[in-house]
């Protein structure tokens, strides 16, 4: 079976009014090629779950979004995500803010098809309050209150990894997998891109499959998009791009989406990657180091 | 020796995890982040530490000066999402910075001012806050002790539980919740005061306790055997230089203030 598909045939799946997991943390490893697809369709009315970055912030600033699910949206360098921040302010998103672990939890719960997952997280805090999509149930083993964390099932879940075959076996080589996995099986359509294909014979070596962190029958479609997680990193191949995420940050604030879109979104990913200095230059950014 | 008021700060907050033992002890930010290094290099060996991204170390990374994770100490994988098999068992200890505390101990890093719906200023988000603070101890980092902090009426967006009794869970108890310190640049703190009040425990040289008192939005207990901040030993001064080897420290608070106000 081969799985590989465009950006553009990739993202078609993803029908306005849908609920979109991403994969990815802050400003590592995000599908941000898919993203920028997204943001050149006409799709809109989206719930986005995700561990947000600028992937959150570009989606929400252009109009794609009605509804975030979200702990945070944060660069971490830059802790405010500024085109999140704005559209926050302004009202024009509804939010349903959970804790990091819940979205764990309730991610696990769709996968496994679970109505909820019970936890002790969230309990005195305005996540109950103020989180309309929250309730707390009693449990039959003793007469504490838990907090019954929701299945968080996605329609469509976007994630970057490393390198895939063609039938959808993807590798993750960075130190982190992040919730990935969990985005994967908790969503009934799951797109990967990935910086490179091989052939599957690659997974041969026992190291490279223990770097494979779910079965091939999740992945649905496999998008090849060398880079495709710029400005985010992809670990171990290239880090985060500080710079134009900073130059990203100035056009948000002054020109608001459109000035970043017109600057950079292009008609292409071959387009983008020549407005933020190809290929050779994203391959060139330093990982981080804490 | 003479010595910072981070220097000051963050020894005073190391102390914070002396007794924890074998417990992942977790800084948000340079100060607590050197903070927890230096109990781990000195009063608890036993403590665990992460590289901030992937790996559980043996002994700490430097705070500054790292170019490459390449030869850290490594000991185990502990991604994020193993991060939470370690929060909800509850053998963790956090050192984080709120933008907000109120008097019942509760924080706030989500938003700030206008409406929920329409926040003011939208800060990160609830992040872990909500699982740390009904998991495992939890200890307060403030750089500028100031009424904006420790603020008057609630939180604006309450991430973790504190000891409010009108938001005490059902089944729960004030015992069940854990926040152990605050170390701000005026004084340490506890909550052991009546009905865990928050209450000054120790003030930095030179400062007096009325200027704590007309910084913070609420009524503080006062430690009846309060004394001052016990200063850096050389030793500690001097780890600290190891671990922050180009001096990030200095950059932290405004102006990088003498530990003793005197000196100033």
């Amino acid at each position: 079976m081969n799985k590989c598909v465009s950006a553009a045939e990739a993202v078609s799946a993803v029908k306005s009014g849908m609920t979109i997991g991403i994969g990815g943390w802050g400003p590592r490893r995000k599908p941000m090629a898919l993203v920028r697809e997204l943001l050149r369709s006409d799709v809109d009315d989206l719930t986005v779950v995700a561990y947000g970055g600028a992937d959150v912030g570009l989606l929400c600033a252009a109009g794609k979004v009605s509804k975030v699910v979200y702990a945070f949206v944060s660069l971490d360098f830059m802790p405010l995500e500024p085109a999140f921040r704005k559209t926050r302010e302004s009202g024009a998103i509804e939010v349903r803010e959970i804790d990091e672990g819940m979205m764990l939890l309730g991610l696990r719960a769709a996968a496994w098809g679970s109505p909820f997952i019970p936890t002790r997280t969230g309990l005195g805090t305005d996540v109950v309050t103020r989180n309309p999509d929250l309730k707390l149930v009693d449990s039959p083993y003793d007469d504490k209150a838990w907090v019954a964390m929701p299945a968080l099932n996605l329609d469509v879940a976007l994630i970057h990894a490393t390198r895939a075959d063609e039938r959808g076996v993807c590798e993750i080589a960075s130190p982190d997998h992040y919730m990935d996995d969990w985005f994967a099986r908790a969503s009934a359509h799951t797109i990967v891109s990935v910086d490179e294909m091989v052939d599957s014979t690659y997974f041969n070596d026992p190291e490279v499959a223990r770097r494979v962190f779910w079965e091939r029958n999740v992945t649905s479609q496999v998008v090849h998009l060398e880079g495709g997680a710029h400005p985010s990193s992809s670990d171990p191949l290239y880090g985060f791009d500080v710079s134009h995420y900073k130059t990203y940050g100035g056009l948000i604030a002054e020109g608001g989406y459109a000035a970043w879109a017109d600057a950079f979104l292009g008609d292409s990913e071959a387009d983008y990657q020549s407005k933020v200095g190809g290929l050779d230059a994203i391959h060139q950014l330093p990982l981080p180091a804490y | 020796m003479t010595f910072s008021l981070a220097e000051l700060m963050v020894c005073a907050a190391s102390r914070s995890f002396n007794d924890d033992g074998e417990v992942l002890a977790t800084g948000i930010g340079l100060l607590p982040r050197l903070a927890a290094s230096l109990a781990m290099r000195t009063s608890n060996p036993d403590m665990m530490m992460t590289d901030s991204q992937s790996f559980m170390l043996s002994k700490p990374n430097p705070v500054s000066g790292m170019t490459s994770h390449e030869g850290q100490a490594n000991e185990n994988w502990m991604g994020f999402a193993r991060i939470f098999d370690n929060v909800w068992s509850g053998a963790r200890h956090a050192l984080v910075g709120p933008s907000q505390v109120d008097r019942f101990g509760q924080t706030n890093i989500a938003a700030l001012g206008g409406t929920y719906e329409t926040p003011k200023v939208q800060l990160l988000g609830v992040r872990g806050f909500p699982g740390n603070s009904i998991s495992h101890a939890n200890s307060f980092f403030v750089p500028k002790h100031s009424t904006r902090v420790f603020v008057e009426g609630e939180c604006d967006v309450v991430c973790s539980i504190g000891y409010n009794p009108e938001r005490l869970p059902k089944g729960y108890s004030f015992d069940d919740i854990d926040i152990r310190r605050v170390i701000t640049d005026l004084c340490v703190m506890d909550f052991n005061g009546p009905n865990k009040q928050m209450r000054v425990i120790s003030l930095h040289p030179g400062v007096p306790l009325s200027e704590v008192h007309e910084n913070t939005g609420f009524e503080l207990a006062v430690s009846d055997d309060i004394g001052e901040t016990e200063a850096p030993t050389d030793e500690q001064l001097q780890i600290i230089s190891e671990l922050d080897p180009l001096n990030f420290r200095a950059k932290q608070l405004k102006d990088n203030p003498p530990g003793v106000r005197s000196a100033a």
